[in-house]
């Protein structure tokens, strides 16, 4: 007679196949251009089906953190036919360092685009030193 | 969207593998992205979706920050052509440390079932996602047989 403790390598199989398909799913990295200039940092992430209601930006201990969903408009009976996409969820972070000003970061989200520019402390951008002729 | 569950304990590569066999059993050479003859490697601008009923097939072009003006979309038959371009200016002046977002021209050949009518297309993006639908031909429909 089986106890409990024994499982049968179907019901095994079963419990795994549960435990997949209630597992979280893997977040897309989004594709990003970072460039400095002498004003700050820019970051363009790409996150299409992301909507501003959908889009979570932040900074934690000096990291910034990219956050998303994306909504797709299935029909109710749908079925997959192919997906490159296999995820409804953006994230992506970076870290910080101290000459950014985190409280002062602009973002703005276009057609999938997320652009964030965090600027650099005025005393921290470079200066032009001009060589006076003799 | 259409996500597949993972499991931690298998290596991504493995998990890959096992998701592209996956693919290939469930939806059968014409729509796999490693078999079908028109498809583009993995990693390809923009990234496709296409999910279907019995009375439509709807595709979704993943093509943040493109203008929708400039996207040519045409269908013969069963063929689905998305043709388009995305210019990402470069800043001269600013130092670059990344740059992983697509730039410059693209084209997507997708293989739909064969019985869409390509007469009965519509198309909208929003979000950076170019959604198309194309209804399915009556006959091929599954219909009700009523014994009497």
């Amino acid at each position: 007679m089986a106890t409990r403790s024994e499982i049968s390598p179907k019901a095994a199989a079963a419990s795994a196949r549960e435990r997949r398909g209630t597992a979280v799913e893997t977040p897309i990295r989004p594709a990003v251009d970072i460039r400095e200039d002498g004003e700050g940092i820019t970051v363009c992430a790409d996150m299409p089906g992301v909507s501003k209601e959908r889009l979570e930006l932040r900074v934690e201990a000096n990291t910034l953190i990219l956050e998303g969903s994306a909504r797709l408009e299935l029909p109710e009976n749908a079925e997959a036919l192919y997906a490159d996409v296999r995820s409804s969820t953006y994230r992506r972070t970076f870290a910080l360092s101290g000459e950014l000003e985190t409280d002062k970061i602009e973002a703005n989200l276009k057609d999938g685009v997320l652009t964030v520019h965090i600027p650099k402390r005025r005393e921290l951008r470079p200066r032009k030193i001009d060589v006076r002729a003799a | 969207m259409f996500p597949i569950g993972s499991s931690a304990a298998d290596s991504p590569f493995e998990e890959l593998w096992r998701l592209q066999q996956q693919v290939d059993e469930l939806f059968g050479a014409w729509a796999s992205p490693s078999g079908g003859i028109r498809s583009l490697p993995q990693g390809s601008f923009p990234a496709v979706n296409i999910g279907h009923t019995p009375e439509r097939v709807e595709i979704y072009l993943f093509a943040p920050g493109v203008d929708p003006k400039t996207l040519d979309i045409s269908i013969q038959q069963n063929l689905l052509t998305v043709a388009g371009r995305r210019d990402i200016p470069t800043d001269e002046r600013a130092t670059y440390y990344r740059q992983e977002r697509f730039s410059g021209e693209f084209r997507r050949v997708i293989a739909l079932p064969e019985d869409v009518d390509p007469d009965r297309v519509h198309a909208r993006y929003q979000d950076g996602i170019v959604q198309i639908g194309v209804e399915r031909r009556e006959a091929a429909r599954p219909r009700q047989i009523e014994v009497h």
